[in-house]
């Protein structure tokens, strides 16, 4: 079954802003999970030691800084365009670097639908958010881009 | 960067990340610690509800061990960008490796970069990422 049409005329529609705090504890976490062996990401003398002010945000990790706060606020966005969260996967995810994140920093996320576009006759929708992080300061520190993929349900 | 890093040229391949199979206590884990809580990756009635078999993992998952292959080659402040495709999902006991290997030099607003192409492949030849990275080599 084919996915409900996004409508194109969410293209370029801003989300809202949301400043979040890079938390050591919550990297730490991140590196455990990922197997992370190196001490600059879980240590702190090990990271200055390197050269940096705390921990550092490590590449992918933005992704997911302003989630956690449970599905239906983190993916509410998603189910105001009509879609079923259960059909969405993840296609693509580019990031681009201007500057390191540390632990203890404030960063802003701003957000906005950058694409909308359908394929196999609309068997296959992709939805592109683009994501600017900057420190509170202004100071860029990362574009980010993901494609999600909305399939039909089958079941 | 101010410092140089030598010797890497058109066909230099990184050390490879092999990975051990994941677990579902790693899903577990990955969750809440990147944010990403979309129940398909935690939640079995879910992933049933959307007639999946089970769970599977996040595709960020194998994208962060992406980011632990190159930060384990490079210091990440010579991280440019990083780029993925997820072009099949990774089944729970997954047992990834993850591979790079340059594939051009490049300069850029005056700096020498390597472009990294990268691969994700499981232990039965599944390939479940590809992307490229770009690694500042040097300031000219």
């Amino acid at each position: 079954m084919s996915p409900a049409a996004i409508d194109p005329s969410v293209v370029g529609r801003v989300l809202p802003e949301r400043e979040v705090e890079v938390e050591r504890g919550r990297l730490r976490s991140f590196a455990l999970a990922i197997g992370e062996t190196d001490a600059v990401y879980t240590d702190l003398d090990a990271a200055r030691t390197a050269g940096h002010p705390d921990l550092p945000v490590p590449p992918t990790f933005l992704f997911g800084v302003g989630l956690g706060r449970g599905p239906e606020q983190d993916f509410g966005w998603i189910a105001e365009l009509g879609v079923d969260l259960r059909a969405v996967l993840h296609g693509d995810q580019a990031f681009t670097y201007h500057a390191l994140a540390h632990a203890g920093d404030t960063l802003t996320l701003a957000p906005r639908i950058a694409d909308v576009f359908s394929r196999k006759g609309g068997a296959l929708q992709f939805l592109v958010r683009e994501t600017a992080v900057r420190r509170t300061d202004g100071d860029p520190v990362a574009d980010l881009r993901e494609t999600l993929v909305v399939r039909g349900i089958s079941s | 960067m101010s410092t140089a890093l030598h010797g890497v040229t058109v066909g230099t391949e990184l050390p490879p990340l092999a990975l051990p199979p994941i677990s579902r206590t790693t899903l577990a884990l990955f969750g809440p610690a990147s944010g990403d809580l979309n129940p398909i990756h935690l939640d079995l009635d879910v992933a049933r509800s959307a007639g999946l078999d089970d769970v599977f993992a996040h595709g960020m998952l194998s994208m962060a061990y992406l980011g632990r292959l190159l930060t384990g080659w490079v210091d990440q402040r010579r991280i440019r960008s990083l780029a993925t495709r997820f072009v099949a999902v990774t089944p729970v006991h997954g047992q990834p490796t993850c591979t790079g290997r340059v594939a051009a030099i490049t300069e850029v607003d005056g700096e020498r970069r390597a472009e990294v192409e990268l691969a994700v492949v499981l232990a039965d030849g599944t390939t479940t990422l590809t992307g490229t990275a770009t690694i500042a080599l040097e300031e000219s």
